[in-house]
This record gives C-alpha cells, sequence and structure tokens, in this order.
C-alpha cells in the first residue's frame, strides 16, 4: 500500500522509515511524570536530620558540591533514594507488561510466581532457625536468596505454562496456583514459627527502603537497566501484542518470540525490585492501570507506568519519613496511598 | 452439532439435561459421604457405633462414652457443618463474582471481603483488648460486609454500575488499602500479629454453633439471592447492550448479585477466615462439566466447594498427627498442583 491510500486516522511521525503515531497527552504526561518522579528523587535526598537545600542536592548529584553535602548526599541518602527510583521503575514496567500479555487489568507479576516465591523463601531463612537455613541465610543474605527463590517460581511458572508455546490465559492460571500454593506455604511457615520471628518475617514481606546500602542498591540498579534496554528494544511490537495473536501475527509481529522476552523481562524486573526492597506490594498492578488513565491512553504505556511507579514508591518513602508520627515501611504506605488513589482515578473516570 | 433436523439437537439436548441432573446428583451424594466421614476422622479416631451414640443417644455417666459424645458434638459436627456451609458458600461466590467481574481469576476476596474481616480482627483485637474468636467473629463479619459495601458503592458512581473492569479494580484498591491498615497494625501489636497469623491460614475448626447459625442463616440468605439471579446472568454475559435490549435491569440486578456474593462470601470468611483460592478454583473446575451456563455451572461450583473443603480438612486432621494442618492451607497446597495440571492439559477455557 502505498502512503497516498492510507488512510489518514492519526496523525505521526515519520523517521528513517520508523513511525511514532503523535499522541501529545501521552508524550506530555510521560514527561510530567518523569520530572514529578526526578523532583521528588531529589527532595527525598534533600530531606533528613540534616537538610539539604536543592540547589545544593543538584550541585552535589553533578559532582559540584561541597565535600560535607558529598558525603550525606553520595553514601547516606542517594542509595535509598537510588533503591526507590529503581524498584518504582521495575515495578510499574512489569506490571504494565504483564497486564498488556495477559490482556487482563488484575494481573500483575505477583501472579507470575515471583513475590510468592521469594516471600516463602525469606519467612523459612527468617523462621526456620538453626542447621542448613541459618548458614544459608548467613553465607548469601536474605535478599539474595528471596531473589533465587522468587525467579526459581517464576521459572518453574513459565514452564508449567508452556505447552507449544506461552499462552497468556494458561499463564495467569497457573501462576494464580503456584502463588497461593507458595502464599500457603508462607501463612504456614508463620503459623509454626516463633512470635518474634514472625514480627521479623512480617516485617520483611510488607517491603522496605530502611538502610539500604550501596552494596544492595548497585546490582538493582545495573539489572534493571540492562532489562529496560532490552524491553524498549521490544517494545516497537509491543502495541499490537493487545490485539490478540491473530492480529498480531498479521502485522509482523512475531508474538510468541516477543512475548516470551517480554514476559521473561517482566520477572526479571520483578524479581531485582524484589531483592532491593522486599515484596512492596501493589505498585506493579498500580501503576499501569493509573498511568493509562493519567495519559488517557487504552493500553497500559511503558514509560508512564515506569515513571507513575517511582513516583508512588519514593513519594511513598518520602511520606512515611516525614508526615507520619511512627516510620512505617515503604510497602504499607504505597499500598494506603495507592489503593485511595487507584479508586479516585476510577470514580473521576466514571463521572465524566 | 446435527441441526438440520430438529429431534438430533433436541435429544442431545435431553441427554445434556439428564447429564447435568445426575452429575448434580453424584456431587450432592459425594458431599454427604465425605461428611459422614468427616465425623470419624481426627485425632482420635470414632468408630461408627461411636459416633452413632455421640450423635443421637442421651448422656450417660460412663467417662469414656461422655468424652466421645463431646469430641462428636463440639468438634467434628461443628467443623462439619462449618465446612460444607462454607465450602457451598465460597463455591458458588467464586462462581458468581467471576460471572459478574467477567474475569477468569476474580476470586471471592476480590470485593475487599477478606481484608475487611483481617482489618476488623485485628483493630478489635489491638483496640478492644479482645482475645476469643467467638468475640471477634461479629467484628470480621461487619468487617467483611462493610468493605465488601464500600466497594461496590465506589464502583457505582457514574458510569461505573454496568462496568464489570471498575469493580475488579475497586475491589483491588480497597483491598490493599485495608491490607496494608492491617499490616500497620499488626507491626505496632504482637497480640494482634499472633492472632492474624492464625486467622490468616484459614480454618474450619475452632468455631461453635453459636457462631456457625446465624453465619449459616446469612449463608441461606445469600444463596437464595444468588440462584435467583442465574438466569439474568447469563444474559449479562451477553454483554451489556443485549441484556437491557432483553429487558434486564443491569443495575438492579448486579446490586442484587454482589450483595449475594458479600453475603457469602462475608459469612464465610467471617467464620474460617480468608480461605483463598477455592472460590476461583471450583468456578473453574464446574464450567467444564457444565458449559458456560451459570444455572448449572454455579451450583456445581457451590458442591465442589464443598467437597473440596471438606476433603482438606480431613486430610488436614490426618497429616500431621496428633497435631493438625489448617483447610485453608491445604485448599492451596493441594488444589493448586491439581488445578495447574487442569490448567495445562487444556481443560479449561477462555470465559
Amino acid at each position: 500500500m502505498t502512503e497516498s491510500t492510507a488512510p489518514a486516522l492519526a496523525p505521526g511521525l515519520r523517521i528513517a522509515g520508523t513511525s511514532f503515531p503523535w499522541r501529545p497527552r501521552l508524550l506530555l504526561v510521560t514527561l510530567l511524570l518523569v520530572g514529578t518522579a526526578f523532583l521528588l528523587f531529589c527532595v527525598s535526598i534533600a530531606v533528613g536530620d540534616f537538610p539539604i537545600g536543592l540547589p545544593r542536592v543538584l550541585a552535589t548529584l553533578f559532582g559540584r558540591g561541597e565535600r560535607v553535602d558529598e558525603f550525606v548526599v553520595m553514601d547516606l541518602r542517594l542509595p535509598r533514594a537510588a533503591a526507590g527510583l529503581v524498584v518504582g521503575v521495575a515495578l510499574g514496567i512489569s506490571g504494565a507488561i504483564t497486564q498488556s500479555v495477559a490482556r487482563n487489568p488484575l494481573a500483575s507479576p505477583d501472579i507470575l510466581g515471583v513475590t510468592g516465591g521469594a516471600s516463602a523463601v525469606a519467612v523459612f531463612l527468617v523462621t526456620v532457625s538453626g542447621g542448613a537455613a541459618s548458614a544459608l541465610a548467613g553465607s548469601i543474605g536474605i535478599s539474595a536468596a528471596a531473589l533465587a527463590g522468587g525467579l526459581g517460581t517464576g521459572l518453574l511458572v513459565y514452564l508449567l505454562a508452556w505447552r507449544r508455546g506461552i499462552d497468556g490465559f494458561r499463564l495467569i492460571l497457573i501462576g494464580v496456583a503456584v502463588s497461593a500454593a507458595a502464599e500457603a506455604v508462607t501463612s504456614w511457615l508463620l503459623t509454626a514459627a516463633d512470635i518474634r520471628d514472625v514480627a521479623r518475617a512480617q516485617a520483611w514481606l510488607v517491603g522496605s527502603l530502611d538502610g539500604r546500602s550501596w552494596e544492595e542498591v548497585r546490582p538493582a540498579l545495573w539489572g534493571t537497566a540492562a532489562l529496560l534496554v532490552v524491553v524498549a528494544a521490544a517494545a516497537f511490537q509491543f502495541r499490537p501484542l493487545h490485539l490478540g495473536d491473530d492480529v498480531a501475527a498479521g502485522l509482523g509481529v512475531r508474538y510468541s518470540r516477543v512475548r516470551a522476552v517480554l514476559l521473561l523481562c517482566a520477572v526479571l524486573l520483578a524479581g531485582t525490585a524484589v531483592s532491593a526492597a522486599g515484596p512492596v506490594p501493589f505498585v506493579a498492578l498500580m501503576a499501569p492501570q493509573a498511568a493509562m488513565r493519567l495519559t488517557r491512553s487504552a493500553t497500559p504505556p511503558l514509560a508512564a507506568s515506569g515513571a507513575v511507579g517511582a513516583v508512588l514508591l519514593i513519594g511513598a518513602d518520602l511520606v512515611s519519613r516525614t508526615v507520619l508520627p511512627v516510620s512505617l515501611p515503604v510497602g504499607v504506605v504505597t499500598a494506603a496511598i495507592g489503593g485511595p488513589f487507584l479508586v479516585h482515578l476510577l470514580v473521576r473516570a466514571n463521572r465524566r | 452439532m446435527g441441526t438440520t433436523t430438529d429431534s438430533p439437537a433436541a435429544r442431545h439436548q435431553a441427554s445434556e439435561l439428564r447429564r447435568r441432573r445426575v452429575g448434580l446428583g453424584v456431587l450432592g451424594a459425594a458431599v454427604l459421604v465425605t461428611a459422614v466421614l468427616s465425623l470419624f476422622v481426627g485425632a482420635r479416631a470414632l468408630t461408627p457405633g461411636e459416633v452413632w451414640h455421640g450423635l443421637f443417644d442421651p448422656p450417660v455417666a460412663d467417662q469414656e462414652l461422655t468424652g466421645i459424645r463431646l469430641i462428636v458434638q463440639t468438634v467434628r459436627l461443628p467443623r462439619t457443618v462449618l465446612a460444607v456451609v462454607a465450602g457451598l458458600a465460597l463455591g458458588v461466590g467464586g462462581a458468581l463474582i467471576q460471572g459478574y467481574t467477567r474475569n477468569p481469576i476474580a476470586d471471592t476476596g476480590l470485593l475487599g471481603v477478606n481484608t475487611g474481616a483481617s482489618f476488623a480482627v485485628v483493630s478489635a483485637i489491638s483496640l478492644l483488648g479482645l482475645t476469643d474468636p467467638f468475640q471477634y467473629v461479629w467484628f470480621a463479619f461487619l468487617g467483611a460486609a462493610v468493605a465488601g459495601v464500600v466497594v461496590f458503592g465506589l464502583s457505582s458512581i457514574g458510569r461505573g454500575a454496568g462496568n464489570p473492569l471498575t469493580l475488579a479494580l475497586a475491589g483491588q484498591g480497597v483491598t490493599v488499602f485495608l491490607a496494608a491498615m492491617t499490616t500497620a497494625v499488626a507491626l505496632s501489636d504482637k497480640a494482634a500479629l499472633n492472632a492474624l497469623r492464625f486467622w490468616n491460614a484459614g480454618s474450619v475448626a475452632g468455631v461453635g454453633f453459636g457462631v456457625i447459625w446465624p453465619m449459616t442463616l446469612f449463608v441461606v440468605l445469600g444463596l437464595g439471592l444468588a440462584l435467583a439471579t442465574l438466569p439474568t446472568l447469563n444474559l449479562l454475559n451477553l454483554g451489556d447492550d443485549v441484556a437491557r435490549g432483553l429487558g434486564v435491569n443491569i443495575a438492579l440486578m448486579r446490586t442484587v448479585g454482589i450483595a449475594a456474593i458479600t453475603l457469602l462470601a462475608g459469612a464465610a470468611t467471617a467464620a474460617c477466615g480468608p480461605i483463598a483460592f477455592l472460590g476461583l478454583m471450583v468456578a473453574h473446575l464446574a464450567r467444564p462439566l457444565t458449559g458456560p451456563d451459570h444455572r448449572w455451572s454455579v451450583p456445581f461450583a457451590g458442591l465442589l466447594g464443598a467437597l473440596v473443603l471438606l476433603l482438606c480438612d480431613i486430610v488436614g486432621r490426618l497429616v500431621v498427627r496428633p497435631g493438625e494442618l489448617e483447610a485453608g492451607l491445604l485448599v492451596a497446597l493441594l488444589g493448586a498442583p491439581f488445578f495447574a495440571a487442569m490448567v495445562w492439559r487444556g481443560r479449561f477455557r477462555t470465559t
């Protein structure tokens, strides 16, 4: 079909053989969200027992700060802020991918088994004392063991759902089943454990950014960055996946391969987030839905979902550190803010 | 299917109807047999004579026989009745919520019922100092009902009343909010955390008839509402426009349906704690047996729910004797592999 006969549906951009739809609202909202995320990131560094002004934070971040600020910013506060940023982006994009591939707005990486597996392993290490478990926890750390458990469970779901290819519907049903089993194991371990261990396990299960150091954040940072490159490369074939396998194939998408790669990225992103902050609930489910409604897009937008995730996580961490009288784990605050926000968006969309 | 003449199609329909009736009868019988079996099995296995004595004979002076009476009447019978009632409620509720949200991963917890109940329980323990399950069961039911009403109210504002997606997402929003509040309370109060971990496991043991009969009343009410809405639920699943064209009052029918789900899931959750996955699983198990007709798949799901919960409760009494595993844990631990195998073999299709 030549260009003159192509129906003029929507304005687009065409650069060197690649075309983009021109959607100003999507672009504007995404940029605003990224800006908000960066602002919150800086504020999160500025606020603390030793307050630093925003200009000085910016100067220090770009390598022109004073020696005193440099220590506080780079070594004490940046790891925590960076962890919030990375975890938020990873969960938001992971959720957008899962909901797109499953074509189900209730889907989130939680139902791919990652969260359930990671939680079961972490609770096992915390509550079962003595012998091999403690030795394991001591040698590789709970975060790394949880990461392994999460990825292992994710892989199990993926393999169980594999039958001459991956089918979105089969994948989420098997994911729901495996997650339910993993949660039952967690619940069982908690009923059998000593109450002091239960409190520690519960604290891990909520998800927290407390006391993050560069050693824990750096792998998550690089892992997420590398995965985002892969996702960005696959994203060109992302939108047709919503239209169903037949349409996507008709549009020239090798859907089984694209879907396999994207799902693997979603699992790895969710695993990275869990390793850095524990299973922070709900961000992956909510961020894509919020981003869809903010950008008035028909499908979960990838970049905007990541930005919403970051805004939510850094914002929640900031709220828990400054506004609240007691310090609550960030996971509690994200759910407490995110839940009503999602409901608010729904109500507003329905009123219109 | 032969549609050239009327008779093969009619004959097929008649045999299909007979097959479903027989299936329903077989399931009902299986539930009865399992319920009777449930009276015998436990840390102290009973003989048929002992069970008979415990159920029907007047009290006697014999120490041992009095003990058996006590076991049957205050332990075995209540948990058996509760497993049947809660299983029915969660099975029917699960099939209904999947029908009303048109989402195959919707579960009875979606309306905020589970977290509403959990939040009420930890609040009652933390603020009022309650420690006895008999006391906080009512708070749990209240919490579940309030959460269900709030979710439905929020999802009904404006144009949302006809939108299954709004209901599901509003449910998720309220659920996570309440879960966060529950965690916040539990992290600051060790007694609440301690009760919460056992509550979350989900068990049919440990409550007496003082709790079970009122809950059964709510479940019966919910079942009545549910069965009355099934024909219209079939029409709703043709799409809102078609249903409206056929004269269905969509907003009214959805309200009645959601009220039924809230009653069923709320009562079951209040008495047992959250039993995840049961409703979702049996809704999928019922559909290949009956086809998409809700008038059949919902009753099938109810009986399957009762059967699965009874079996899991029995297995839970046997695996770690003389201790017990909670039925809610076993539903997920045993149900998940079975369910995954069924999914893998392609037994379920998108609804």
